[in-house]
C-alpha cells in the first residue's frame, strides 16, 4: 500500500522520515500527526522511532540506510547516536561518517544490496558503506544529476527514478540494481523523487500532493499492491518450494 | 557497419491523467496545464472603446481622440492599451478578426505566454471583444450643443419668395463669407447665421450690409456674470433686415419722396439690386437710386406688384423714339394680351424702356395695371392720368422652349440645417419655383452672373448632344434664348467624396 502524508504542510516527507525494511525514522515534529501515519503503517511490524540529526529535523537527507545498518553525518551528535541505538534493533549497525558531503540522504541511494553513490564520494566513505550497509556500491548519477538519493527511491522490488532519466540509463541502472525501474514523478509532477517518496519492500509513503497516476505507477513499480509483511514471506515460502522440490 | 545509437524517447505518465508523455519542467500534458492554470486570467476578454460619431475618430484614454481605420495598427495600439492584465504576461501576437463594420464590434485575437510553473512556459491564443460605444467628443459636442454660440446674425426680407436668399446664399459662397459660422439654419422668412464670436457675426453683419441694402438692429443677452471680477457672457443677436424690394417690382411712392430722388415719376420700376436699389421710370427713362439709409428713413417706398403679378403679352409692333439709356430705349410698343391673340384685334400701345429688345412677334411680361387690384395708399393718390395701363417688364420666352434644353452649369449651395422648418409639399414647390426664376434671372442678367460663380455641369453636357439633334429638326423660332457662355462657367473643384462620385456613377448608368 501507498500511503500519502504531509510533515507539517510540506509535501517533502522524504525530508523528515527515513523508511527501510527493519527500522523507520520520523523527525520530531509540531503535532504528532506525521508520525501516526506511519506509526498506523508500521507499528506491529517495525519500530518507528523520532529522531534527529544534529538537532535538525532534515533527517531524511542527512542519513541513509537499510535493512542492515544506518549511516549517520559526523555532525550528529553523541546525544542522538545515543538515542538511536538504543531505539534501533540490535541487528541494524549505525556508522558515524566522515564525509564531506554530509549529506547522505542526498548521495546514497540504496536498498538491501546495491548502493548508487555520488561520483565525488571519499573512497572511505564508500567502503564504509559496503562495509556498514553491506551492499556493493556504484558511483553512478541519475539524468546527470550527481544527487542519486534525491533524484531516485529504491527498494529491492523495484525503483523509481527521475523523470528525464534516459531509457539507456534506465536500463543500465536497472542491471546494476537487478530490480525493474521506471521513469517519473511524485507530488504532482515534481521530479524530486527521493524528496517526496520514501519506501521499502511493502509500503510506500509519498507527499500529499501525489496524485492517484502517480501512486499507481508507484505502486506497480514497487509491488505494493497486495504487500503486506506476511505476504512476502508467502512470496519466499513458494519460491523456496520450487527450489527444492 | 556502422553504430547507430538507437534514441528512443523515454516517456512517462502525465501526473494528472496519466496519458504517456516526454518529460517536461511540470511533468504534467500540456492539457492537463491548461485545466489547471489559465494563463488569460485576469485579462478582459470583453472590453469597450469610444468612439465618436461625427469626426469618427476613437478615445484613447484620458482624453486624446484618434483617428484609426478599421484593422489598422493605431486601432490595434488602441485596443491593447484597453487591457489591463496584458502587462503580466508576455504578447506573442496580435491581430484583428474580421468583423462587420455595422456591428460595432472588433475582435482581436491575442497569443501570450506566461510562465506558469518554474520553468514552465504556457502560450494561448484567445480572442477579446471590443464593443465600439458611440460618445460624443468634446469637440463636436462644443459644435452641436445649444450654447456654443456667441453671436447669432438674423436674415430677414419681408417679402412672398426666396429669390433674395439664393442670390445672398451665392455671394456668401463666392465671397467665403460663411467660413467662421457654427451653423446655418433655415427659419420662416430668412437664414440664421450662428458664430462663435461676436467679430465673427459683426463682419457677416457688414458683408452683407455691402452687398444689399440692409438694415441692423443688435440685441444682447446675459448669459451669465462674474460680479468677482466683473466679467459677464453675453450672447449677442443682429437682426438684419433686407430691403423688401426686388427686382422687377413696381414700386410706388410720394410725391415728396419721389421729388427727394430726383423728380422721378412716383410709380417706378426696379431694375437691379445691388448695395442699393436702381429704378427706372419706363416713360422717361429717368433712374434713381435708392440706399437703404434713404429707403428706412421714411420706409414710404412700397412695392406693390412682384413677379407673380407678371403677364404675358404679345409684341405686335415697336416704335423706338430715341433717347436711349444704357440698355434701354424708348418706345412705344403695341402689344396684346396672350389671351385675347387670334380672337379679336384689342391692342394696347405703352411707352417702353425695354424698345431695343423687343421686337415684332416676341413674347414680354409686364404688369396689367388696368386689371390689376392694387390696394396701396401711395397708388390711391396718384393722379390716374398718370397710371399707364400697362408697365412692361421683361422680354420673355415661349415655356417650350425652355425646357428643351438643359442647364450646362450649377450652383453650390451652402450646408443649411432645416431645423424643425421642415417644408410642406406647396411650400417645396414655391421653393423649386423660386429657385428656377432665379436660375432663369442669372441667364438673362450677365451683370447678375457677374457676382457669383457658376460651375460647369459635366452631366448636363452629356445630355446635351442628344437634345441638340432634335433642337435641328423644329428650330423655327428666330429668337436666341439667352445662355451662359462656356467661358463663363468655372471647373468644380472636385475632393474625392464616395458619397457623391457613387451618385455620379449611378447617374450615368441610368
Amino acid at each position: 500500500m501507498a500511503v500519502r502524508a504531509q510533515f507539517e504542510n510540506s509535501n517533502e516527507i522524504g525530508v523528515f522520515s527515513k523508511l527501510t525494511n527493519s527500522y523507520c525514522l520520523v523527525s520530531l515534529g509540531g503535532s504528532e500527526n506525521f508520525y501516526s501515519v506511519f506509526e498506523s503503517e508500521l507499528g506491529d511490524v517495525i519500530p518507528v522511532v523520532h529522531a534527529s540529526i544534529a538537532g535538525t529535523r532534515v533527517i531524511g537527507r542527512l542519513t541513509a540506510g537499510n535493512r542492515r545498518g544506518l549511516l549517520v553525518p559526523n555532525t550528529t551528535t553523541d546525544q542522538e547516536l545515543q538515542h538511536l541505538r538504543n531505539s534501533l534493533p540490535d541487528s541494524v549497525a549505525i556508522q558515524r561518517v566522515e564525509e564531506r558531503l554530509s549529506a547522505l540522504g542526498n548521495v546514497i541511494a540504496c536498498n538491501d544490496y546495491v548502493a548508487l553513490v555520488h561520483p565525488d564520494l571519499d573512497r572511505e566513505t564508500e567502503e564504509i558503506i559496503a562495509d556498514v550497509l553491506g551492499v556493493e556500491v556504484f558511483r553512478q548519477t541519475i539524468a546527470d544529476n550527481v544527487l542519486v538519493g534525491s533524484y531516485c527511491a529504491i527498494s529491492n522490488q523495484g525503483g523509481l527514478v527521475h523523470p528525464r532519466t534516459s531509457l539507456q540509463d534506465q536500463d543500465e541502472l536497472s542491471s546494476l540494481l537487478q530490480v525493474p525501474l521506471v521513469a517519473g514523478t511524485v507530488n504532482r509532477g515534481s521530479d524530486v523523487i527521493g524528496g517526496g517518496l520514501v519506501v521499502n519492500d511493502w509500503t510506500a509513503f509519498a507527499g500529499l500532493d501525489t496524485t492517484s497516476t502517480e501512486l499507481s505507477v508507484i505502486e506497480s513499480i514497487f509491488k505494493l499492491q497486495d504487500s503486506q509483511p506476511s505476504a512476502i514471506v508467502n512470496d519466499m515460502r513458494d519460491s523456496l518450494i520450487d527450489n527444492y522440490s | 557497419m556502422e553504430y547507430t545509437p538507437e534514441t528512443r524517447q523515454q516517456l512517462i505518465l502525465c501526473c494528472e491523467c496519466g496519458t504517456a508523455i516526454p518529460p517536461n519542467p511540470a511533468n504534467m500534458c500540456v492539457n492537463c496545464v491548461r485545466s489547471i492554470v489559465d494563463i488569460t486570467e485576469g485579462i478582459p476578454k470583453q472590453a469597450t472603446v469610444h468612439w465618436c460619431k461625427n469626426c469618427e475618430r476613437y478615445l484613447q484614454p484620458p482624453a486624446t481622440w484618434l483617428v484609426c481605420e478599421l484593422e489598422s495598427r493605431e486601432l490595434l495600439a488602441l485596443c491593447l492599451k484597453k487591457l489591463r492584465g496584458l502587462v503580466k504576461v508576455r504578447l506573442i501576437d496580435a491581430g484583428f478578426i474580421w468583423t462587420e463594420p455595422h456591428s460595432r464590434r472588433i475582435k482581436v485575437k491575442l497569443t501570450i505566454q506566461k510562465e506558469v510553473f518554474t520553468a514552465t512556459i504556457l502560450q494561448q491564443s484567445f480572442e477579446v471583444e471590443y464593443v465600439v460605444s458611440s460618445m460624443m467628443c468634446p469637440d463636436c459636442t462644443k459644435v452641436m450643443a445649444q450654447n456654443t454660440w456667441k453671436a447669432m446674425v438674423q436674415v430677414r426680407q419681408k417679402v412672398d419668395h426666396q429669390r433674395t436668399f439664393f442670390y445672398l446664399e451665392q455671394l456668401i459662397l463666392k465671397h467665403n463669407a460663411h467660413l467662421e459660422t457654427i451653423n446655418i439654419k433655415e427659419v420662416k422668412g430668412g437664414l440664421d447665421f450662428h458664430f462663435a464670436q461676436r467679430a465673427h457675426a459683426i463682419k457677416m453683419v457688414e458683408f452683407l450690409g455691402n452687398m444689399v441694402p440692409t438694415r441692423s438692429k443688435s440685441s444682447e443677452q446675459l448669459i451669465s456674470s462674474d460680479i468677482h471680477n466683473g466679467t459677464s457672457n453675453y450672447k449677442f443677436t443682429y437682426s438684419v433686415e433686407i430691403i423688401p424690394i426686388c427686382k422687377d417690382d413696381l414700386v410706388v411712392m410720394p410725391k415728396k419722396m419721389a421729388n427727394a430722388l430726383g423728380q422721378i415719376a412716383p410709380l417706378a420700376l426696379c431694375t437691379r439690386v445691388g448695395n442699393s436699389v436702381h429704378l427706372i421710370d419706363p416713360k422717361t427713362l429717368q433712374t434713381a437710386e435708392v440706399t437703404g439709409f434713404t429707403y428706412w428713413r421714411q420706409e414710404d417706398i412700397n412695392s406693390i406688384s412682384g413677379r407673380r403679378d407678371l403677364k404675358q403679352f404679345y409684341v405686335v409692333d415697336v416704335d423706338l423714339l430715341g433717347p436711349r439709356a444704357g440698355r434701354f430705349a424708348l418706345a412705344d410698343v403695341t402689344i396684346q394680351r396672350m389671351a385675347d391673340v387670334g380672337k379679336n384685334d384689342n391692342v394696347v400701345i405703352v411707352r417702353s424702356h425695354l424698345g431695343n429688345m423687343l421686337n415684332f412677334g416676341d413674347m414680354v411680361l409686364g404688369y396689367d395695371l388696368l386689371t390689376a387690384n392694387i390696394n396701396d395708399e401711395y397708388y390711391e393718390k396718384l393722379n390716374p392720368d398718370d397710371i399707364p395701363s400697362v408697365v412692361l417688364v421683361k422680354k420673355t420666352y415661349p415655356e417650350r422652349r425652355r425646357k428643351r434644353k438643359p442647364r450646362n452649369w450649377k450652383l453650390k449651395s451652402l450646408n443649411k440645417d432645416e431645423g424643425e422648418l421642415v417644408p410642406k409639399k406647396q411650400e417645396q414647390e414655391k421653393l423649386e419655383v423660386d429657385f428656377e426664376t432665379f436660375l432663369r434671372d442669372l441667364e438673362e442678367d450677365p451683370e447678375l452672373r457677374q457676382s457669383i460663380n457658376l460651375y460647369k455641369d459635366n452631366s448636363a453636357a452629356t445630355n446635351t448632344a442628344g437634345a441638340m439633334e432634335s433642337d435641328m429638326d423644329d428650330d423655327d423660332d428666330e429668337g436666341e434664348l439667352p445662355e451662359v457662355p462656356l467661358e463663363e462657367l468655372l471647373d468644380d473643384l472636385k475632393i474625392a467624396d464616395d458619397s457623391e462620385a457613387e451618385d455620379d456613377i449611378q447617374m450615368d448608368m441610368a
